[in-house]
């Protein structure tokens, strides 16, 4: 068991909220909010991002934990693939005589 | 929106975000990459680089507007345990909470700057930071109720729907939830004072008494003229504020007049009338002596509302620590448990 005590809390933690609209569809990032635990966000959530039946279900995820790309990272992360135009099925011009393919 | 834990360095123990290696460009480079975004239209997220003008406009916006959303709750919520039925009291609860919530997404898109909660809500109980104006008059009857959610959201709507357009994305986007929840702060206002105005004759002197002492108040929330907005330009500039002061009441004013001849109200100017050639109604002078000495606190409610929202802030510091104790002990529990 550790014997260091947690740091001293002023403000309830930081929890990113992502809602699944319907059955069928992805939780999607819908906002933030501070909350003391994890049980303690999903209800703060549920009243804050759901109150007009927006979801049937949701995530909360402690924002601290997340891990981002750098915007300055942008052009060397997705550029390349600006250029390999092969991988889109627009780029190979069949017969019309094929059809729907 | 996304989060303040994005843009601040990451704790040695968060994973926070990864740098690839390069050399960080220079400064001039940064401001004409932003330049170059702001003028093709672009989004500015929390991780990119921004101006520390552009950022410290936005934490003020930002915040003002969460603090107005907050305070705008006392005036109305005065009047839930006097609504008239259960119905009327439902709505008016949900409104209520509404703004509560529309609080909460403004901190969490202003928080994206790199400004605590905390910050903010210590600037708004300090006194340092402003919330809307309209909030410092009293609510003295029912009828104010519903005219506060035709005139006063009416007007906010005008101002809020631009926003959703701002170059600052998180601002944005809580702007766009906003603006969706509220229509429904209108309607039900505007269909609260359509039931009045069916009633007796002492229910539409009420409406009438309210509309005359908010009309004004409403035209003055859209701010400063133009000429004497100095801000306005450089926000302009930025992609923050797309639409003027002037521009924004004319079109609450041209709005409004149909809908209060259907009311069957008047509206308290005798200068209101179609201008032809303007294809716009003109109106009178605003009182701007009487919306600055309100701004700088001496308005009828301004101690009054911010005494409220700062007992309720330290009466509920309490529950704040307890639920903190309380996730720490469960922590602990399940690390011993664990250990």
């Amino acid at each position: 068991m550790s014997t260091t005590t947690p740091p001293a809390l002023k403000e309830w933690p930081l929890w990113e909220v992502f809602v699944r609209s319907k059955q069928g569809l992805e939780h999607k990032h819908c906002g933030s909010l501070h909350a003391s635990d994890a049980q303690h966000a999903l209800q703060m959530a549920r009243d804050v991002y759901t109150r007009r039946q927006e979801g049937v279900s949701i995530w909360v995820v402690p924002s601290a934990t997340i891990t981002a790309s750098e915007p300055d990272d942008k052009a060397e992360l997705f550029d390349p693939a600006a250029s390999k135009i092969y991988r889109h099925p627009t780029f190979y011009v069949l017969p019309d005589e094929v059809g729907h393919m | 929106m996304y989060t303040q834990a994005l843009d601040l360095p990451p704790a040695p123990e968060d994973k926070g975000t990864v740098r690839l290696a390069h050399t960080a460009p220079d400064h001039a480079h940064l401001q004409a990459a932003f330049d170059r975004r702001i003028d093709a239209d672009g989004r500015i997220e929390p991780q990119d680089w921004m101006p520390e003008a552009y950022r410290k406009t936005l934490v003020r916006q930002i915040s003002q507007h969460a603090h107005s959303e907050i305070v705008g709750m006392l005036p109305e919520g005065n009047w839930i345990s006097r609504a008239p039925s259960l119905k009327r009291k439902s709505i008016l609860i949900a409104k209520v909470q509404d703004e509560a919530g529309h609080g909460l997404y403004l901190y969490s898109a202003a928080e994206t700057l790199g400004t605590s909660r905390d910050e903010m809500l210590a600037a708004l109980h300090s006194g340092k930071a402003k919330y809307s104006s309209i909030f410092n008059y009293p609510t003295l009857s029912w009828a104010d109720v519903g005219v506060i959610g035709w005139l006063v959201d009416g007007a906010a709507i005008m101002n809020q729907i631009p926003l959703c357009r701002c170059s600052y994305g998180p601002y944005a986007r809580a702007m766009v939830r906003v603006c969706k929840e509220e229509s429904f702060h209108q309607r039900q206002g505007y269909e609260a004072l359509l039931s009045m105005m069916k009633g007796t004759a002492e229910q539409r002197a009420l409406v009438q008494d309210a509309v005359n002492r908010w009309w004004w108040k409403c035209l003055a929330m859209f701010g400063p003229p133009d000429d004497q907005s100095p801000n306005s330009a450089q926000g302009m500039r930025w992609g923050i504020k797309r639409i003027s002061n002037d521009e924004l009441r004319q079109k609450f004013v041209d709005a409004t007049v149909p809908q209060a001849e259907l009311l069957g109200v008047t509206l308290p100017d005798p200068d209101l009338k179609w201008n032809d050639a303007r294809q716009h109604y003109d109106y009178g002078a605003i009182d701007w002596d009487e919306f600055w000495a309100t701004v700088n606190g001496n308005g009828p409610c301004n101690k009054e509302r911010l005494a409220t929202r700062v007992k309720a802030w330290n009466d509920g510091q309490w529950l704040r620590d307890a639920a903190l104790a309380h996730a720490r002990k469960e922590t602990q529990r399940t690390m011993q448990e664990a250990a």
